[in-house]
């Protein structure tokens, strides 16, 4: 009897998956853990291991299909047996495989563990499932349910999707394709081709969590500039010394190690930042997991560093390199990218000065850190010298944390970063 | 092949009708003129309520089953006559005749059959379910042999209560191979139940003879010697006879506590129902022999004109206001409004019908 | 307060109705002298002798036929069958006779009678002994059905059964009869159509009855401990009356429904119970109502698999999570 495999989930919040790549061909025997290809949740890109053995009748879904969870991608049976029917089409393929775009900058708010993508009103028109619930507190809600991302099997929209979106003001988002189009270019030749790139699942979490953030958090803004001096005569003196000890203590400390351990323990210092809104309560956290921006070619993600505030500055910095190359290679687990308190993002590394993230809910604050630039500073004996400064960012939500809390957090990390062993204590 | 059947008829019936030899029973003298000219009249509504119906059911006023009783009517007038307060009686789908016998009115008969809310089972039941618990009457069942066991209940529960009364459940000759009459017959005689098992042996079991249906034919009573009950065979024709007999089984009740199976032999005119072609299965010349020589309310009217307990007059009297008041039930029934439609969902549950503080049950118990 | 077993739970409903209503009458295959094929009438024939508890041949129309008569009388029998599967040979009595008499009479004749016994798979006595008929009577209107789950329910509604004016079947089950519970020496009724909440949740909603309860309680345990989830187990005790209002209300509260029997799927108790709540709580639910039955197929006799033919814990677990996918 031949078994149809459905789209898997592959993580908590995942409702779409695109296959990426199919690794057999029909009428190829596949045994028990087999990679059969891979699928590019909303998180990651994830490997596709076989659980029944026996041979591929048919792909239902070629390379390049974006499919709702429990949607037939293949069926497996014994050689030569007819393929069945799939319970449910295959929603249409898409025109393509995704083509990656090209990095134009990094967007400074990484995708947030959270509900999925995939409107329930499919690409192709046909009727959006929702729940009978889900459909009547819509209603009640003034919510368009259909235009929502369903959670439940085969994309339907469920009670908490809409929960999730009630409790977000009212936003009128249009619902179909915005009017982009532009004359073409005038001497023909142009940047790139016109074309419409279709948008993964990574995509389309963070162009909805930032959407959902901007518009839902009361986000209110504080700029400090630090002397980076110490830090930078400490990291070179560290990093010397980790060098010339070798082997397993080679670790090479970066500076947003630093800012790392620093947020950590400024937040331990002033930890009405590491919360949460809670819709009718704020939670306080008694971990700090921080969490980071890692910017991909298409996209970025923000693994987690756990339970930071017990962590090394060399300890961070070891799970920091790790988290960063498993990003690279989409290897991070769902769990690896989900439950952080607070955020760090860094572009310095790209001549930014200084800049506001967007808040990564369910974070209270994002911290945005710019380049160490060098500029003339009167120095405490009134004296014009030459500076290493860095200008930091806050982007609180206000709900949670006022102007003073984040001033006081502020002046916390501002003081570590200047007097850095204070991180030693 | 089977045993040659052994014919156990009453010896009357091997004879040429004639006058009844049980005139002078004691229960039919102990009858005083006046209660014998009732008994005839009872037998000419039986006759004349049935006829009536006939026309009524070709009107396509009355719809399914019509199951008359025209030719056995001495059958019912005979045994009933005989029941006192705690004697109750229960029958098959042939139910008329007892309906009336036991008083129930024409009228509520008539409306039954015509579906309407006056009907004695306010247009519920129909012609095969009869129903007058209050006049020991328990039906009325469709089921060819469910209402054996229901009898042999309802002795069991005069017995239980200690009440010197019997049960009369009546069954068609049909009926005997039924596997639940047997079952009644094995628990009334175990338990000496006070029940008589009247099997109305009309001939045919629809539209197959006995000879076609039984095995071992000739003596359908006999099958209680199976079960160590007395038995007994009754010229159905007879009025007087079926009393005669009837009375020593109802003793046998009564006193003994004892069951017994009586088999009356007893004819119909008309087919099994209205919807009998009744073409197949005899010939015209047989029931024109029956009509013309056995008829039993013929022959009870021979006997009163003879015994001078009526006069010609009289009996066209008695048969003219039978007549007359089959014709008026007709008008009644005629007359009478159709159940309403919230009617269909009464009667189904006493706790339904009786809601409140006391009852059992809550919850739905009838759905949309 | 008392704890007894479902077997004895039964009999002391028995013992005091027959102490309260001389009326009452125990009638079966082998109650009285060989004091039951189950043991639940054990006793009864010493202490109140063989007028009130009667023996009865192997004649199940005839018997249950004789009682339906003597109801009609005012007799209240309670009957035994020793497996509800044997009802079936005396269907008409059970439903032609009992179940119409009221109505085809117009309200006339009442039929308070009682017809229990066990009704259950699950024992490794195949096809013929293992049926499970409470969907199919309480099709016909006209009769009750209840199916008590636990010893005090098993007293409560075999009393109410008893007093109930109209005929009532009640069906058990072996595999229960040794379960023990709390059951109160005094006077209570359990009244007929009273669904129980047997285990109070909010995110998932089963609706069982009988032995089906059992199971449920016990996967509601295994979905709280090892995948959070916080389950609501309504016990129907009733099939017929039905209490729709407790089911809708737990629906209506989790928005999710796992309906779990030991009938087969066809046309059983809980496709009554999806289309109640489809019908009248239709905008309540967030996921389809998912059903666990025996699997369709006359009752297995070999044991193993006879155990995975009936809904057991796992595939109860396993289809709850479906539900709340």
């Amino acid at each position: 009897m031949a078994e149809i495999i459905d789209m898997p989930k592959l993580s908590d919040t995942m409702s779409v998956g695109t296959l990426v790549k199919w690794n057999v061909k029909e009428g190829q025997a596949v045994a028990f853990g087999d990679i059969l290809g891979e699928v590019e949740t909303d998180k990651a890109t994830m490997e596709l291991s076989c659980t029944v053995p026996g041979t591929i009748l048919k792909i239902y879904a070629p390379a390049g299909s974006q499919l709702p969870v429990g949607a037939p991608i293949c069926a497996i049976g014994k050689k030569g047996e007819a393929a069945p029917a799939p319970g449910q089409p295959a929603p249409a393929p898409k025109a393509a495989a995704p083509a990656i775009p090209e990095s134009t900058g990094i967007p400074c708010l990484p995708p947030a563990p959270a509900a999925s993508a995939a409107p329930a009103t499919q690409s192709d028109g046909s009727r959006a499932k929702v729940s009978p619930y889900a459909k009547r507190m819509a209603e009640k809600a003034a919510i368009n349910a259909g235009a929502l991302a369903g959670s439940g099997p085969g994309g339907r929209v469920v009670a908490r999707d809409v929960a999730a979106a009630a409790s977000a003001p009212a936003v009128t988002a249009p619902t179909g394709p915005l009017n982009v189009a532009v004359a073409p270019p005038a001497d023909g030749k142009g940047i790139q081709p016109d074309a419409d790139v279709p948008v993964g699942g990574m995509r389309q979490t963070i162009a909805r969590r930032l959407l959902e953030s901007k518009i839902t958090v009361p986000h209110f803004y504080l700029e400090v500039e630090v002397d980076a001096a110490p830090l930078m005569a400490m990291r070179e003196s560290l990093n010397k010394r980790l060098a010339e000890a070798g082997g397993a203590e080679a670790v090479k400390l970066s500076v947003n190690d630093f800012i790392l351990k620093a947020s950590a323990e400024a937040l331990r210092r002033v930890p009405a930042v590491n919360a949460s809104w809670a819709g009718t309560s704020i939670r306080q956290h008694s971990a700090v997991h921080l969490s980071f921006g890692v910017a991909l070619e298409d996209g970025l993600v923000t693994p987690v560093i756990r339970d930071a505030h017990a962590k090394t500055l060399k300890d961070i910095a070891v799970e920091a390199k790790s988290l960063i190359g498993k990003a690279r290679s989409k290897k991070l687990s769902p769990a690896e990218m989900s439950g952080s308190t607070f955020t760090v993002t860094n572009l310095g590394m790209f001549g930014v000065t200084g800049f506001f993230g967007i808040i990564n809910v369910p974070n209270a604050a994002i911290l945005s850190v710019g380049a160490t630039i060098k500029k003339p500073v009167v120095d405490a004996h009134d004296r014009l010298v030459v500076g290493h400064r860095m200008v930091i960012g806050l982007s609180g939500d206000h709900r949670v944390v006022d102007g003073a809390n984040g001033a006081q957090f502020l002046q916390a990390l501002k003081q570590l970063l200047e007097e850095p062993a204070l991180m030693l204590i | 092949m089977a045993t040659p059947a052994v014919l156990t008829h009453p010896e009357s019936l091997k004879r040429p009708a004639g006058p009844s030899e049980y005139a002078k029973h004691p229960v039919n003298t102990a009858l005083s003129k006046k209660e014998k000219a009732a008994l005839y009249t009872k037998m000419a509504r039986i006759r004349h309520f049935e006829q009536r119906c006939i026309r009524i059911y070709q009107q396509g006023k009355i719809g399914g089953f019509l199951h008359l009783y025209v030719g056995q009517e001495a059958v019912a007038a005979g045994t009933i006559s005989l029941l006192g307060k705690h004697d109750h009686l229960i029958t098959g789908y042939r139910d008329h005749g007892h309906g009336l016998m036991v008083g129930m009115s024409m009228n509520e008969c008539m409306a039954e059959l015509t579906g309407k809310v006056t009907g004695c089972s306010q247009g519920k039941g129909g012609s095969m379910h009869y129903f007058a618990p209050d006049k020991n009457y328990w039906g009325g069942h469709g089921i060819v042999g469910g209402q054996a066991p229901l009898g042999t209940g309802l002795a069991y529960a005069v017995k239980y209560m200690g009440l010197k009364g019997s049960c009369l459940a009546y069954m068609g000759d049909g009926a005997v191979n039924q596997g639940a009459v047997h079952e009644a017959y094995n628990l009334a005689a175990l338990w000496d139940l006070p029940i008589i098992f009247v099997v109305e042996n009309n001939g045919y079991s629809m539209g197959t003879s006995q000879e076609r249906s039984t095995a071992h034919p000739g003596c359908l009573a006999k099958r209680a010697e199976g079960y160590g009950m007395a038995w007994d065979v009754i010229n159905g024709h007879d009025v007087y006879e079926v009393r005669a007999k009837t009375a020593e089984a109802l003793k046998r009740a009564h006193e003994e506590s004892k069951p017994t199976v009586l088999e009356i032999f007893t004819y119909r005119y008309y087919g099994h129902s209205m919807a009998d072609p009744d073409k197949t299965y005899r010939d015209k010349e047989e029931i024109k022999e029956y009509r013309d020589q056995k008829d039993p309310v013929l022959l009870f009217e021979k006997e009163l004109l003879a015994e001078k307990v009526l006069t010609a007059e009289q009996v066209q009297a008695i048969n003219e206001a039978a007549m007359a008041e089959a014709d008026e039930a007709a008008a009644f029934a005629d007359a009478s409004p159709d159940p309403t439609v919230a009617d269909i969902t009464k009667h189904i549950y006493w706790e339904e019908d009786n809601r409140g503080p006391k009852t059992t049950s809550r919850g739905t118990i009838i759905f949309e | 307060m008392p704890v007894i077993s479902y077997r004895e739970a039964l009999r002391a409903a028995m013992r005091e109705e027959l102490k309260r209503d001389e009326k009452v009458v125990i009638m079966g295959e082998e109650v009285a002298q060989f004091n039951g094929a189950y043991k639940v009438t054990e006793g009864l024939l010493k202490e109140f002798g063989p007028k009130r508890i009667v023996d009865t041949p192997i004649s199940e129309a005839g018997f249950i036929g004789l009682g339906i008569g003597a109801s009609m009388l005012g007799i209240r029998p309670v009957m035994e069958l020793m497996f509800w599967s044997f009802s079936y040979v005396a269907f008409d009595q059970i439903v032609n006779n009992a179940g119409n008499i009221r109505y085809m009479s117009g309200g006339l004749i009442n039929c308070p009678i009682v017809i229990r016994g066990p009704a259950n798979g699950g024992t490794n006595v195949g096809a013929t002994h293992s049926h499970t008929p409470e969907a199919i009577l309480a099709s016909h209107p006209g009769i009750k059905v209840v199916c008590p789950a636990t010893p005090y329910d098993a007293k409560g509604l075999l009393k109410a059964a008893i007093r109930d004016n109209d005929p009532v079947y009640v069906m058990e089950n072996t595999i229960l009869y040794n379960d023990k519970g709390e059951v109160p020496d005094e006077d209570y009724i359990v009244p007929l159509g009273v669904a129980d909440v047997k285990r109070v949740g909010t995110d998932l909603t089963i609706v069982a009855h009988g032995r089906a309860v059992i199971t449920s309680l016990k996967a509601a345990e295994i979905l709280e401990q090892e995948h959070g989830v916080s389950v609501e187990v309504v016990d129907l005790r009733s099939i017929r009356p039905l209490d729709e209002e407790t089911i809708l209300a737990s629906v209506r509260k989790t928005h999710r429904a796992l309906l779990v029997e030991e009938n087969k799927p066809f046309c059983g108790v809980d496709a009554q119970v999806a289309y109640l709540i489809q019908s009248k709580a239709f905008d309540e639910l967030d996921a389809p109502i998912h059903r666990v039955s025996s699997i369709d197929a006359p009752q297995i006799y070999c044991k193993r698999l006879e155990d995975q033919q009936l809904p057991d814990v796992n595939r109860v677990v396993r289809e709850a999570l479906k539900v709340l996918a």
